[in-house]
């Protein structure tokens, strides 16, 4: 028998499948570990967990439908808070939401609620079949910039509310940061491309390359006669250090890194676009991005791998498992370390080495007080300036909101970090322009996003049944 | 898709295509680039914008065949598509209030600096030329040219057509003479760009150049293009897609700008070599 204190463990792909291949880590539960993870759940009457998941899924009720072995009632109960719950199931920080107010947790180890919203979400996926697009007969015609996980809820849900939706893209595959930021082994393309294939199914029509702020504006969207807009262009601008050197070639912001490799396929030998392979790599910063980008740098042939992150473990705002499977893959974390400056090759003589990274220079840190978000400021050791060697760096520091929409929409407020300003449901400043996601909050996880995608999109619908 | 409407060489290398893409054209400013993928397995590739017609909604691209993806495009004939086509992107280049503008473009770059001197020219403002290239055979739009320009000078490396030098060569002529202009705009690799700034240096005249670096998305999202501008004793980080792709030469870091281009210079020859190779293969096959 099980020991009820803890949760039963996720299988995971081998340590070899896991250096070299992109290939998704954690395998996912069998009907037989879902039922007994399920059966560990008390069924609290007061729920703590709902309140700690941002779009208030009903998690017991989910939770004893697989007890019961119903695992479609229990996708449903999902589904009825949740747009994409086969991407939540694998990318939400459970251990910060729901699973943190777990009652279990309290002496032992909480319901892997994630784990087993992941195992209804697949269970639904691998036995229904998407219908095929649709057509949205409705007149009135509603625009949403941006396909990421807030304009894809939002778009969703217009559209099982009757209107006619069509999705702005810039890129030219819809997904936002679930395709080109989320690696493969962490959240497989298959099921971005199966969301996106249900909105189809919806009606809801995508435009790829399509630049709101350039190819469009807002005001034109209007002008060709779309009722209401809503923008989730997310928090795609980098963010770099300002220390010298961030110029030298081998300098990756976490988002080009991810990029070259998630959406543009680099990693594979046949790939039109180009990445620097092999190696000793230097990740700056010790969130998901930073995680992300450093087992990418490993799976794409690097010798070592490095975090560099200027506070502790205990501050590391990654999601745990992602932590954990980053030292299991022999991640080296160089914690309490803020680098000071990038150091290149000089010989200009050299023409193969001039200009490349050649290592990097960092100060070790201690912690002090507390500051305004209860986080302890990390303060420079004395002396401790030191340096190791690198050929790639890269800067997995944060990234603020895009500022094409706000640059060409006049009455457009946003705030002094670049977010747009937005009251209840997503209102903006400008009527009828409503928006949500990381363009309003800056970055913040997917699940938030697609919680105000779907809020908006109610707004929106109350609005216009107003005119 | 995007269909590939029109195309024509330009020389051996420089290919012209207008492509089918209507809401790119009705937005599209002097300046301004896309960023295109001729496949679904495809690189973005940033290429300025040469021309539009806002009518037909074609945009005209002209590029030179230097490494994999260019060779598949140049491959392509008319009534083909190409699988994506994005933009207008960046901000366009600033026209206004100018009177007396000198333009310089050098090889390739001329496919830009065109356009530019077009609406410098329909607005009414005095357009002096210079367009520079390697030799006889690499001259490009020298018609073009000439009929948007008050006054043309034709350069090449090595004398086999116009006169004998590079595009500094006038330039350090009209300067002596004393004769001075609004702007001069300058397009065309950063050696040149570089050299151009420095010959405009001493005159004072406000001296722009087109960057055009590694980019993936174009929307300010990858960071890739980012260069650094000297601004009074300050280094300040910029994005070409989003900030430029015009700067003013006196703040561009060149040399920076110069190394970052050639990062992936070995990826590139050997994706190059290999598309060649591919094509000589399916030349066989086919023939």
């Amino acid at each position: 028998m099980a020991d009820v204190m803890r949760r039963t463990p996720m299988p995971l792909a081998t340590d070899e499948a896991r250096k070299s291949s992109f290939s998704e880590v954690a395998l996912g539960y069998t009907p037989e570990l879902a039922a007994e993870e399920a059966s560990r759940c008390i069924g609290c009457k007061n729920m703590p967990c709902v309140s700690g998941c941002p779009v208030n899924i009903k998690i017991p009720d989910f939770i004893a439908k697989i007890k019961d072995g119903d695992y479609e009632a229990a996708y449903k109960i999902i589904s009825e808070s949740s747009s994409f719950p086969a991407v939540c199931g694998r990318v939400c920080p459970q251990e910060r939401q729901c699973e943190s107010k777990c009652v279990r947790g309290i002496k032992g180890e909480a319901v892997a609620i994630g784990r087993l919203e992941r195992f209804a979400a697949d269970y639904h996926n691998a036995n229904t079949e998407v219908a095929e697009p649709k057509k949205n007969k409705s007149d009135v015609r509603i625009a949403v910039v941006g396909s990421g996980p807030a304009g894809l809820s939002c778009a969703g849900e217009l559209a099982r509310l009757g209107f006619d939706v069509t999705v702005f893209e810039a890129l030219h595959t819809p997904g936002g940061v679930l395709v080109y930021g989320i690696p493969e082994f962490r959240l497989p393309k298959s099921i971005v491309r199966r969301e996106v294939k249900n909105l189809r199914a919806l009606g809801v029509e995508i435009m790829t390359n399509m630049i709101i702020g350039k190819t469009l504006t807002v005001d034109e969207l209007f002008e060709m006669g779309y009722s209401a807009v809503f923008i989730g262009t997310g928090a795609g601008l980098p963010s770099f250090m300002n220390i010298p050197g961030e110029g030298l070639k081998g300098v990756y912001s976490a988002n080009e890194f991810l990029t070259r490799s998630n959406l543009m396929k680099a990693y594979r030998e046949d790939a039109d676009t180009p990445i620097m392979k092999g190696g000793r790599v230097a990740v700056v910063g010790g969130g998901n991005v930073a995680m992300d980008a450093a087992r990418t740098a490993l799976r794409l042939g690097a010798k070592e791998v490095y975090i560099v992150y200027r506070r502790s473990l205990d501050e590391l705002p990654a999601r745990r498992e992602e932590v954990e499977h980053a030292m299991e893959e022999g991640i080296e974390f160089r914690l309490l370390t803020s680098p000071v400056e990038i150091l290149g090759y000089e010989d200009r003589e050299d023409r193969d080495t001039f200009g490349f990274v050649r290592a990097i220079r960092c100060v070790k840190m201690e912690l002090g007080e507390p500051d305004e978000r209860g986080r302890r400021r990390p303060v420079e050791i004395e002396g401790s300036e030191h340096e190791f060697d690198v050929d790639t760096v890269i800067m997995a520091i944060g990234t603020t909101p895009n500022p094409l929409i706000k640059s060409t929409t006049d009455g457009l407020d946003v705030n002094s970090r670049g977010g747009i300003v937005v009251t209840e449901g997503g209102k903006t400043s400008r009527e009828l322009v409503y928006a949500g996601g990381d363009a309003v909050t800056g970055a913040a996880t997917v699940i938030s996003a697609m919680g105000a995608g779907k809020e908006a999109a109610r707004a929106i619908a109350e609005e216009l049944k107003k005119i | 898709m995007y269909k590939i409407v029109y195309k024509k060489a330009l020389n051996d290398s420089v290919i012209r295509m207008d492509i089918e893409a209507p809401f790119v054209a009705r937005s599209a400013r002097a300046g301004q680039f896309i960023i295109l993928r001729v496949d679904d397995e495809g690189e973005r590739i940033p290429l300025t914008v040469a021309g539009y017609d806002r009518e037909r909604g074609t945009v005209t691209i002209i590029f030179q065949v230097v490494g994999a993806t260019t060779k598949k495009l140049s491959a392509l004939s008319e009534g083909d598509c190409i699988s994506d086509f994005a933009g207008p992107l960046g901000m366009p280049t600033e026209l206004e209030g100018l009177f007396d503008v000198c333009i310089v473009g050098g090889g390739v770059g001329c496919a830009i600096a065109l356009p530019i001197a077009r609406a410098l020219h329909e607005a009414g403002a005095r357009v002096t030329s210079v367009i520079g290239f390697r030799n006889r055979e690499l001259v490009i739009l020298e018609d073009e040219f000439r009929e948007v320009s008050d006054e043309l000078y034709v350069m090449t490396d090595d004398g086999s057509y116009g006169s004998h030098g590079n595009v500094c060569a006038p330039l350090n002529l009209m300067f002596a003479d004393g004769r001075r202009f609004d702007k001069v705009i300058t397009i065309g690799p950063l050696i040149m760009m570089k050299f151009v700034t420095e010959a405009v240096r001493p005159t004072g005249i406000p001296c722009v150049v087109s960057m055009n670096p590694i980019m993936i998305d174009g929307t300010g999202m990858c960071g890739g293009c980012r260069l650094t501008l000297n601004v009074d004793g300050r280094r300040v980080m910029k994005f070409a897609c989003v900030d430029g792709p015009d700067f003013n030469g006196y703040e561009v870091d060149f040399d920076e700008a110069m190394s970052r281009g050639a990062m992936y210079r070995g990826f590139e020859r050997h994706a190059f070599d290999s598309a060649c190779n591919l094509m000589k293969k399916e030349g066989t096959d086919n023939g």
